[in-house]
């Protein structure tokens, strides 16, 4: 009572204030209903599907036979073709991730330090313009320029550094991180602009030259837009399908078009559910270590 | 004596047409607390930021102690700074914040460590050495701020408004805390400030700047008591101003023929406008006659009462309408005053000062 009598302005009783708690939690629930029914029929349960694919035997024309079960398609994930393959995508998305936060820093950081809002957001469009075309028409005009007689390929044989590069490993490098890239300076330049300059000139003031007070400061402070904008290009680069099928030949398959021959040609559902589980698992990892390791502090 | 700091002729241009700090030139002495105080906007935290190196002079020279660094990186200055915002760094513990000047001058790890644990005890913060600045109430990340910028050891410490973020209470502990740090290590402070009672307390000299112009240098005591313009009367303190004229031995002409004697280097016949503060003014009967000669006399009507507790105001209507203020210790035997009397108020002849500008 003594306490009550201490706060006589919380009035409500402890009943009537759960009866609000309840009553907003359900005005919640009925907002995010309909997003949760798209995503259970539309998500959740095709992923059950193709996971539930994944354990059965196939049959002649490739589709799934349910109630045959089978580990086959899980033990052909180590046979040396598919490792070729997951190797190469992994190490293209990495590769693709690297470069792109290599170019991708200086620029938000040139972006983000630009002292009028009108530049700033004039910047940031020229970043977004790629998007208003679309991604298939802007892979093809790629071929063009890697093709033979393309202006790419052209400065190559005119310098004597490369030649044609279409259809090679390369090409399909180039093409991710042609379409990658602005997922990284989007995040990278969120996290730029946000940082307390004080911070730096505080650094300075403490006897730090330009570049460590960049290093000890500017880069850790940084980080939660590294991560961010790491995942965005990493996760879709390591499915990436339009690009390596255009740009690439037949010796750089990778997971994606793997993953579209087995439904196709391979007439091989099950093994191609298998894959795709797998993507999903790797892509999974990566993002519980992006919330673990930072995530939250975005 | 070279000066801890010598300003020559600085200005601080921004762009063409914004002009933040305008022709400054000034000595600052070792050892002193020093107080740039000025409205927001008034050009002290630039003037402040080109001591650091944060911002470099469109003009002038800058020395610390003779050496010539108008131009040269925050960095390679002897000069350390405690921000207004702290500017702790959030991703490190209370620990490396502290050490971080000292890592960056490459002193050896042993020594560095010693310094700190020094440095974080005489801030009073030891046993939160593994805190982040997040988990630090506002004086303790101000303490910390200290720490770190006092443990290098600088000629010369800059503080921009280190205070301002602090409630009264927490302020006034620590004003006296940092005037026992600033005697204890005798270093020069340089203490930006618009808080005028901040700057009369802790300084051994004031400047007061405004619009980019250094107005007045001088002891808290010079600053309040004489004043050189309106500026600096009005902004330090409370006073009233009563327009007049000059006339010949010190005098000046108010309204309705009255005469009073003032501290006046104004030329007779020139437009003229006395500052007087509230607490020099008294009030009398209006028969009084036992007020001693050295005081000027006006007739007067009391024309509002405000209690404040340990004082009173009087609002007092003069000759020519004009209406001053009044301050009265609120001691027993005060004699409280109607409004609408009629009385007579008196005032020292060096209390009030004419200003020409």
């Amino acid at each position: 009572m003594t306490m009550l009598d201490d706060h006589p302005s919380d009035e409500a009783s402890p009943e009537l204030e759960k009866k609000a708690e309840r009553a907003e939690s359900w005005r919640g629930f009925f907002t995010a209903l309909p997003t949760y029914v798209y995503l259970i029929v539309f998500f959740v349960l095709p992923l059950i599907i193709i996971t539930v694919i994944s354990f059965t035997e196939r049959s002649r024309t490739g589709k799934p036979v349910l109630g045959e079960w089978t580990l086959e398609w899980w033990i052909k994930l180590g046979d040396p073709l598919v490792r070729t393959v997951g190797f190469r995508s992994v190490w293209l998305a990495f590769l693709n991730t690297a470069f792109s936060l290599l170019l991708g820093y200086p620029f938000a950081y040139w972006i983000a330090t630009r002292k009028s809002a009108i530049m700033r957001n004039l910047l940031l469009v020229l970043v977004l313009i790629p998007f208003w075309s679309n991604f298939l028409v802007r892979t093809y005009a790629w071929r063009t320029l890697l093709d033979s007689n393309g202006l790419i390929t052209n400065v190559g044989e005119w310098t004597g550094l490369w030649g044609k590069m279409l259809f090679t490993e390369p090409a399909v490098f180039l093409g991710l991180l042609y379409g990658y890239l602005p997922f990284m300076v989007l995040p990278l330049y969120a996290a730029i602009e946000h940082l307390d300059w004080n911070l730096v000139e505080a650094a300075r003031d403490l006897y730090a030259g330009a570049w460590k007070a960049f290093r000890k400061v500017t880069l850790p402070l940084s980080m939660p837009g590294i991560i961010a904008g790491s995942i965005l290009v990493f996760i879709p680069s390591l499915g990436a399908y339009v690009t390596p099928d255009l740009l690439g030949g037949a010796k750089t398959t990778l997971l994606g078009n793997y993953i579209v021959t087995q439904f196709k040609s391979g007439r091989n559902w099950p093994f191609g559910a298998t894959l795709s589980v797998t993507i999903l698992a790797l892509m999974m990892v990566a993002t519980i270590i992006y919330f673990r390791r930072g995530g939250k502090t975005l | 004596m070279t000066a801890a700091v010598g300003i020559r002729g600085v200005t601080k241009r921004f762009g063409t047409d914004v002009t933040a700090v305008d022709d400054v030139s000034l000595d600052i002495v070792d050892g002193e607390f020093f107080s740039l105080l000025g409205p927001s906007g008034c050009g002290k935290t630039t003037m402040l930021r080109m001591i650091a190196g944060l911002e470099f002079p469109t003009e002038g020279s800058i020395q610390i102690f003779g050496e010539e660094l108008a131009l040269k990186p925050p960095n390679k200055r002897p000069v350390n700074t405690v921000f207004q915002s702290y500017a702790l760094f959030p991703h490190m513990t209370v620990e490396k914040n502290v050490a971080f000047g000292l890592e960056m001058r490459k002193v050896p790890k042993a020594e560095i460590s010693e310094k700190v644990a020094t440095a974080i005890k005489a801030v009073h913060m030891d046993g939160m050495e593994n805190r982040k600045p997040k988990q630090l109430s506002g004086g303790q990340q101000q303490r910390v701020a200290l720490a770190r910028a006092l443990i290098n050891r600088p000629k010369v410490l800059l503080l921009d408004e280190p205070l301002g973020a602090l409630d009264l209470k927490l302020r006034q502990a620590m004003q006296i805390e940092l005037k026992d740090i600033q005697a204890e290590v005798g270093i020069t402070f340089i203490y930006v400030t618009h808080d005028q009672e901040e700057a009369l307390t802790m300084s051994n000299r004031i400047g007061v700047m405004e619009a980019g112009k250094l107005l007045q240098v001088g002891t808290p005591e010079e600053i309040y008591e004489r004043p050189v313009n309106r500026f600096v009367a009005e902004f330090i303190g409370e006073t009233n101003f009563i327009n007049g004229t000059a006339v010949e031995d010190d005098r000046v002409r108010l309204a309705d023929g009255f005469v009073v004697h003032a501290i006046s280097d104004a030329p007779p016949e020139t437009d003229v406008t006395l500052t007087l503060r509230p607490e020099k003014v008294q009030i009398h009967t209006r028969d009084a006659t036992d007020i001693p000669p050295e005081r000027n006399q006006l007739p007067a009507t009391i024309t509002r009462q405000l209690y404040y507790g340990e004082s009173l105001y009087y609002e007092i209507e003069i000759p020519g309408g004009e209406l001053l203020d009044a301050r009265l210790e609120n001691i027993p035997s005060l004699r409280r005053w109607d409004v609408g009397t009629e009385v007579t108020i008196s005032f020292h002849r060096e209390a009030a000062e004419a200003l020409t500008s």
